[in-house]
């Protein structure tokens, strides 16, 4: 796995690459959070186009970002969802909180 | 009539994180041999990765124990797989399927159960408070036929 960051004015991309299971998504989310603590971006834009597989680790990874980057009001979107990807966040009802 | 398996595989390993991908990616290898598309593949994969989490995540909290994973595959394309542990047990089995519903930290969106009953046809889940749990799904796998000439 791996995360590579582009910052545009007070956004924050991460290109997140590789697989999100239980295991890789503690390293995404440590080095996600370490660089969103620093910069405080009002969006965090979360890449998913590099992701070749995801379980619902991925979810907890995007709903964990969401509520970091609420509680200072900040907002996050997610980006190049592959269509498997998109049908499990409808299925955990992300669609609702829009960051698709 | 119960039928009878043209092909089977076993695997046993601890229940260590960085057995989630070997696990999918052994049970995705075995299941070639049925020919299914990619997205066929990608649900039971999915489904084993949510399995193999929530032995690791909550049969052997802060502990390393056994998970024992089996497929089947049949001659009208089906393949049916289990993962069982000998960990904690689940108290509420109905209650740990409902989506959203976690025990694991904010972390963890609850959906494990969820995304076995809705990438697999069926989903059987076996456990007692103390023993352990078996999760058993089984998917079809779209038969195509070959044309010659």
């Amino acid at each position: 796995m791996s995360v590579t960051f582009e910052r545009k004015s007070d956004t924050l991309i991460a290109l997140l690459s590789g697989e999100i299971d239980h295991h890789t998504a503690a390293e995404f989310r440590e080095s996600i959070d370490r660089e969103a603590e620093m910069l405080r971006p009002g969006l965090l834009v979360l890449d998913f186009g590099g992701i070749g597989f995801m379980d619902s680790s991925g979810i907890g990874l995007i709903m964990g970002r969401y509520k970091n980057a609420a509680a200072y009001g900040g907002s996050v979107r997610v980006i190049n969802a592959p269509p498997m990807i998109e049908r499990m966040m409808k299925l955990a009802g992300i669609g609702r909180l829009d960051v698709l | 009539m119960k039928s009878k398996a043209k092909n089977e595989m076993k695997l046993v390993i601890p229940s260590n994180s960085a057995n989630e991908s070997f696990a999918r990616t052994a049970v995705a290898a075995f299941m070639a041999q049925l020919d299914p598309t990619i997205e066929e593949m990608t649900d039971v994969k999915t489904a084993i990765s949510e399995a193999v989490t929530n032995c690791i995540v909550h049969a052997y909290r802060d502990t390393i124990g056994t998970i024992w994973i089996e497929a089947r595959i049949y001659d009208d394309g089906r393949i049916c797989i289990s993962v069982k542990d000998k960990g904690c047990g689940i108290p509420d089995v109905a209650k740990a399927r409902e989506p959203l519903f976690t025990t694991g930290g904010s972390e963890r969106a609850g959906l494990g159960f969820a995304v076995m009953e809705s990438f697999t046809d069926k989903l059987r889940v076996r456990s007692a408070v103390g023993k352990g749990t078996t999760v058993t799904m089984e998917k079809r796998i779209a038969q195509r036929y070959r044309h010659d000439g």
